[in-house]
């Protein structure tokens, strides 16, 4: 698997244990915590998807997007706009539309933004983020600034059977339990297949993958887009859990806050930033059940751990346990060249 | 037989300021071409020009019969031209094995005779390497890896800058003796250096470039011939 800059190896056994424990733990809470947080898990996951999805583009590719949550929410305003008003949209229909819209959207914007470099990336897709935002907030389309409600949530029946209903919290926490265990499989395997080891490889020099015969506009536009789309399934769901969207879901300040979900959790693994997306909305619901300034205290928590562990939270496992593998060579080459000055 | 490239005055734009005034040079297939001169005199614009890099580029660049001066980086790569750069450029994130799997690719014609075994033969240590980090790589190493890289692409072409700069002398020795198993497989090559001797011992043709222009263009015997030349291009 591409190996991210600055990555550390924990010792695999120790993410298998962890991994396996965690799906345990995953699989029993929402049998044992009140509804609230089996909500609260759910809506946690959905954020760890949106970061996930960032980080193709973010981590892997080496570019900053700040309009990823417009496809968040733009995935939720096509739920909206086509959900009956008197019943349930089916899940199989609504969600792959969704899903083909943002991919459209996202191709658009993508295959505008990516003529850019840095900084200039970053203000393009902020600038197409917010014009969408400004399409739902300024015009009647979905309530304008008001938002629109969802009635009934999407069903997921097949020949009158039922599969799961979304509308109880624990089918729903389950629903994104799945979405997101697909989500990192699918992405493990994306950054580990030879896409991910070219778009790994234009990050880390466009102009020599260039000079290699890699596309790598079409390679930046294809994961910009993939990346959309994941995003897009984590919007719809949103959408479906609170059956209301408004355009704050497409706001900068979502994909800010997504970014920095991506940065905490450590943009040089796969799993990092769910650990930080889960980790951040932790933090906010601890801290503002204890302080009245808790937004204070959040940034103060942010900046020392960003001071303490600047590859991320996952950086922790790595401090616990011991590392695996490539210990620097210091025979050979390596030494001969030193002592040929 | 039509030469594998050809070059018809040649000029080259960094914005405003010009830095190739007309440059014309031909290679022919399999020839080795060593391209020297003093720094800031158009060697490496001119390599980065061939690969489609320079995007103001005027003038007439034909590879293998089909102009080229209109296309992108990407689709000259796929037509047959590799370039190891300056620098390198090996990817750090990847290690040896995928660096250069990465770019396999068969020649033009369907030929694979670059296999990663095959460049594993000819640069052994790039094999007890073969786990390692492309920054894990001593500078040697690196060079070994980008020239491997090149040449898993099976290209027609190589350029190569600054082959063997900041090499250890046997380590450069190693870099030498590859390009004359490049030359012995029919690949052409151009390659930029700053130590004559050596590419005038493995060469076909000496080109020097001053000021953006080709000086002088002819075979290491007739560069020896007049050593005013090399004395007023290189200052040696």
């Amino acid at each position: 698997m591409a190996k991210l800059p600055g990555a550390t190896h924990v010792s695999s056994r120790f993410y298998r244990i962890a991994l396996v424990a965690s799906l345990l733990v995953s699989l029993v809470l929402p049998f044992v915590v009140p509804v609230y947080y089996v909500q609260f898990l759910s809506k946690a996951m959905l954020m760890g998807i949106l970061a996930l999805a960032l980080n193709l583009v973010v981590g892997y590719g080496g570019l900053v997007s700040l309009c990823h949550a417009a496809f968040f929410g733009l995935a939720g305003y096509v739920l909206a706009l086509t959900s009956p008003a008197s019943g349930g949209a089916s899940i199989f229909i609504t969600l792959p539309l969704a899903m083909i819209v943002v991919a459209a959207v996202a191709a658009v914007i993508g295959a505008l933004s990516l003529r850019t470099r840095g900084i200039y990336f970053i203000m393009a897709t902020l600038a197409f983020g917010e014009m969408l935002f400004y399409l739902f907030h300024d015009t009647k389309i979905g309530g304008g600034s008001d938002g629109i409600y969802i009635y009934y949530e999407p069903e997921a029946v097949i020949a009158g059977f039922r599969l799961v209903d979304l509308g109880n919290k624990t089918h729903f926490y389950f629903v994104s339990l799945g979405a997101l265990f697909l989500t990192l499989l699918f992405l493990k395997g994306l950054v580990g297949s030879p896409f991910g080891h070219a778009l790994a490889a234009a990050r880390d020099n466009e102009r020599r993958a260039l000079s290699l015969g890699f596309p790598v506009f079409g390679l930046r536009l294809a994961a910009f887009v993939i990346s959309a789309v994941i995003a897009a399934v984590a919007g719809y769901l949103s959408a479906a859990q609170f059956g209301f969207v408004a355009p704050q879901m497409l706001g900068w300040h979502l994909s800010a806050t997504v970014l920095v979900m991506v940065v905490l959790g450590g943009l040089s693994s796969l799993v990092g930033p769910l650990v930080g997306a889960i980790a951040l909305m932790g933090l906010e619901e601890v801290l503002k059940s204890l302080f009245d300034n808790w937004k204070l205290v959040k940034g103060l928590i942010i900046i020392a751990l960003v001071f303490l562990l600047p590859g991320g939270l996952q950086q922790l496992g790595a401090l616990v346990m011991p590392e695996r593998g490539e210990a620097p060579d210091t025979t050979g080459e390596a030494v001969e060249e030193k002592a040929h000055g | 037989m039509t030469p594998l490239l050809v070059i018809e005055n040649l000029r080259s734009f960094y914005g405003v300021s010009q830095a190739l005034h007309g440059v014309g040079l031909s290679v022919g297939r399999g020839e080795q071409i060593a391209l020297i001169g003093r720094n800031g005199m158009g060697k490496t614009t001119l390599l980065r020009s061939i690969m489609g890099l320079i995007h103001d580029r005027r003038g007439e660049i034909r590879f293998d019969g089909a102009s080229t001066i209109d296309r992108q980086p990407e689709d000259i790569a796929r037509a047959g031209i590799a370039y190891v750069p300056e620098g390198r450029g090996v990817f750090g994130s990847l290690d040896v094995v995928e660096n250069l799997v990465m770019a396999a690719r068969p020649g033009r014609d369907g030929h694979s005779n670059w296999t990663l075994e095959r460049v594993f033969e000819v640069f052994p240590r790039l094999h007890q390497r073969r786990g390692h980090g492309g920054l894990q790589l001593s500078g040697g190493e690196q060079q070994m890896l980008s020239i491997g890289r090149a040449l898993m692409t099976n290209p027609d072409l190589i350029l190569l800058d600054e082959a063997t700069e900041g090499l250890a002398p046997l380590i450069a020795q190693e870099i030498w003796a590859m390009l004359d198993i490049i030359r012995a497989e029919g690949i052409a090559t151009i390659v930029v250096d700053k130590d004559h001797r050596s590419l005038a011992r493995v060469a076909d043709r000496m080109v020097v470039m001053a000021k953006g222009e080709i000086a002088f263009d002819g075979t290491p015997a007739a560069l020896r011939a007049e050593p005013g030349i090399l004395e007023r291009h290189l200052g040696i």
